[in-house]
């Protein structure tokens, strides 16, 4: 294959395959601060999807990319809350209520989705970086890019600050680690929560809006496809830390356009188009398995209270 | 604050299976507020909704066809969600037993035989089941999530159906429409009412049903399942096997779904097309919660959920409302219920003086 030796095409395919994974990379950090608080929202695919929706229709209408993305930030807090006020407050079954959530996402986006279907809408431009797009080869493929991206960069270094080295990141590790002790020294365990569960939701709102305004633009009822899913499993890939999650996002995005090069390429390949398709689900769950492998790897990494509730009885 | 939750002594019995009635109610206030807001007669809407699919014979047959696969998968599912293996890819096993099923099916295109209808039977099982061993080989050999495995061959799944449809197994005077042959009579479930379009495989599903009752509630195997699911390390000190209880509660799930996908290519849709994938896999994870993952629960509560299923696609008929606010009804009906649960276990008190 000396088609990839080629170093003309080493920009576009680096370019798109950060393209590819910034919607990774945003929804998984916001899952991941809401993890390190101990909560496991398993419903990033149905908040990327509302996401995703609410974006759409709130740009189409004003006009504005910026209140697209906004709402959909606002959309995915909200659908968190929802989630929030059933584990946090009510004390549900985190797995189940999660499953709700990806569950009804989906199918509120379908249908309120629904009347947007045929409409496309401009796609957002590209913001050089001046100079540093000058840069031969990996300039263009890391500094022109659209504005959510480099915020994806912002966002993983807010992020990795925020948690390991602000007090209130410590605060927000401690009640993921032990609810009970931070209860005990006087932080309010729930409160936190639903600050980091919301922070997901926003997230994955966000990540929802690249999708219909940036990527692709325009909506469509499979337009997550399983993202928010491999989203999840980013989080475990990358040991619950933001820099390891945003390189992973970034393989999985080199992975998803890797597949659509060779099926555009018009190679003369005896392998079906569906069998590439599959790839990057594949690939999701190779990973899982080689980090999952050393049960050390999870149990050392993991929040302690993943998952589980908590109830301070006062 | 003057109300505030207290924890219950012991879980009350009567909310258990009262929350599930407080959801329904719940939903149909919700959906009450949906129609107001879409501009609908919200009793038109539930006149569409709740009543016109079932109105006659016809219709009762149609939601009990609906409600098949729902119970079929809803009964493995439960058998590992009793246990906290979370199986939630039974649309992907759902989908590679109709796979399976199909592919005996055009192997013996020609065959009379009454024996194709077993094989096929099996072979959906096995097909299923395959596909669910694959997230519990992981889960017990490699620690891995069985809920993003599992839910991440779904996928793979819909690309096997794909390929299949539109490669090897295409009807060759299809009009290059990515579907298979009809299948042969003999290929095909008897059909239990004539006139309708309900199959022996809903005989199937209730007998599925009450296996699964025994299983759970009378066998040692489904016992220790049970333990497991609510004090693990209780089930640990007992010496109860964590992996064969991974093994039995995805296995189960699996092989079930794989019945009900071959239940749907053998029966209402009579080949495998690329629109095989209809969702029932997920509704099924709602309706195994709502039926309280209890036999009696899942009849129930798939009958609700197929019911919701027919007024989607009514509502889009006569309200012109796009048919996903079936699955939005579904999902709300999950909300509520898992919101109404916090009363099995606490009850509001009104709070005395501040501490």
């Amino acid at each position: 294959m000396t088609f990839a030796m080629d170093a003309s095409l080493v920009t576009p395919i680096v370019s798109a395959s950060i393209v590819a994974g910034t919607p990774l990379v945003i929804a998984a950090l916001g899952e991941l601060v809401t993890e390190k608080s101990g909560v496991l929202n398993l419903g990033v695919e149905g908040m990327m999807a509302i996401g995703a929706v609410t974006g759409f229709v709130a740009a189409q209408h004003s006009g504005s990319t910026i209140i697209g993305v906004l709402a959909a930030m606002v959309a995915g807090a909200a659908s968190a809350l929802a989630f929030a006020i059933l584990v946090l407050d009510l004390t549900a079954n985190q797995v189940a209520s999660g499953l709700a959530l990806a569950i009804f996402g989906v199918g509120l986006a379908a249908f309120a989705g629904k009347p947007y279907e045929s409409v496309v809408l401009p796609p957002v431009r590209a913001l050089p970086i001046p100079l540093l797009a000058d840069i031969p080869l990996l300039g263009p493929a890391l500094f022109d890019q659209q504005w959510l991206v480099y915020f994806s960069w912002a966002l993983c270094a807010g992020v990795a600050w925020f948690l390991y080295r602000s007090r209130a990141g410590l605060v927000l590790r401690a009640v993921g680690e032990s609810p009970a002790s931070a209860h005990a020294v006087g932080y309010r365990v729930i409160r936190i929560r639903y600050f980091a569960t919301m922070f997901g939701g926003a997230m994955a709102g966000i990540a929802g809006a690249f999708l219909s305004l940036f990527y692709t633009p325009m909506w469509s009822e499979g337009l997550v496809a399983g993202r928010g899913w491999i989203a999840l499993a980013l989080v475990v890939f990358g040991t619950w830390r933001p820099l390891r999650v945003l390189v992973g996002a970034y393989l999985f995005g080199g992975v998803l356009i890797a597949q659509l090069f060779v099926q555009g390429s018009g190679l003369p390949l005896e392998i079906p188009p569906q069998l590439l398709s599959s790839l990057p689900y594949i690939a999701t769950v190779a990973v899982l398995v080689i980090i999952s492998r050393n049960p050390n790897t999870i149990r050392l990494n993991s929040p302690v209270s993943l998952g589980q509730p908590y109830r301070p009885d006062a | 604050m003057p109300l505030r939750f207290e924890a219950r002594a012991e879980a009350s019995a009567r909310m258990r299976y009262g929350s599930p009635l407080v959801a329904v109610l719940l939903t149909v206030a919700g959906g009450l507020v949906l129609f107001i807001l879409l501009g609908r007669n919200p009793l038109h809407g539930f006149r569409v909704f709740f009543y016109d699919p079932v109105k006659d014979l016809y219709g009762v047959s149609e939601l009990l066809l609906k409600a098949t696969p729902l119970m079929l998968i809803a009964t493995g599912l439960a058998v590992g969600f009793r246990a906290n293996v979370w199986n939630i890819g039974a649309e992907g096993q759902f989908l590679m037993g109709a796979v399976a099923a199909t592919g005996v099916a055009l192997m013996f295109h020609d065959s009379t035989s009454m024996l194709v209808l077993p094989a096929m039977l099996v072979a959906g099982a096995i097909g299923g089941a395959a596909w669910a061993a694959i997230p519990a080989f992981l889960k017990t050999r490699c620690n891995t999530s069985e809920i993003l495995v599992s839910l991440m061959l779904v996928y793979v799944a819909q690309f096997v159906v794909s390929w299949v449809v539109f490669g090897p197994w295409k009807d060759p005077q299809g009009f290059n429409f990515p579907q298979t042959v009809m299948f042969a009579d003999s290929a095909l479930l008897p059909v239990l009412i004539p006139g309708t379009r309900l199959t022996v495989a809903f005989l199937i599903a209730i007998a599925a049903l009450v296996a699964g009752h025994f299983f759970m509630t009378r066998s040692y195997a489904g016992f220790q399942m049970q333990v497991t699911g609510q004090a693990e390390a209780a089930a640990n000190y007992a010496g109860f096997s964590g992996p064969r209880t991974v093994w039995i509660g995805l296995v189960a799930g699996g092989a079930l779904a794989g019945v009900a996908g071959m239940s749907e290519v053998a029966g209402p849709m009579g080949q495998l097309t690329d629109h095989a994938s209809s969702g029932y896999g997920f509704a099924a994870i709602i309706v195994a919660f709502v039926g309280r993952l209890s036999a009696l629960g899942i009849f129930f509560a798939s009958l609700l959920m197929a019911l919701l299923y027919m007024g989607g696609e009514q509502a889009q008929q006569h309200l012109n409302l796009p048919p996903a606010i079936g699955q939005v009804f579904q999902g709300m009906l999950l909300f509520f219920l898992l919101g109404a649960d916090v009363f099995v276990n606490y009850r509001l008190r009104r709070s005395r003086a501040a501490p």
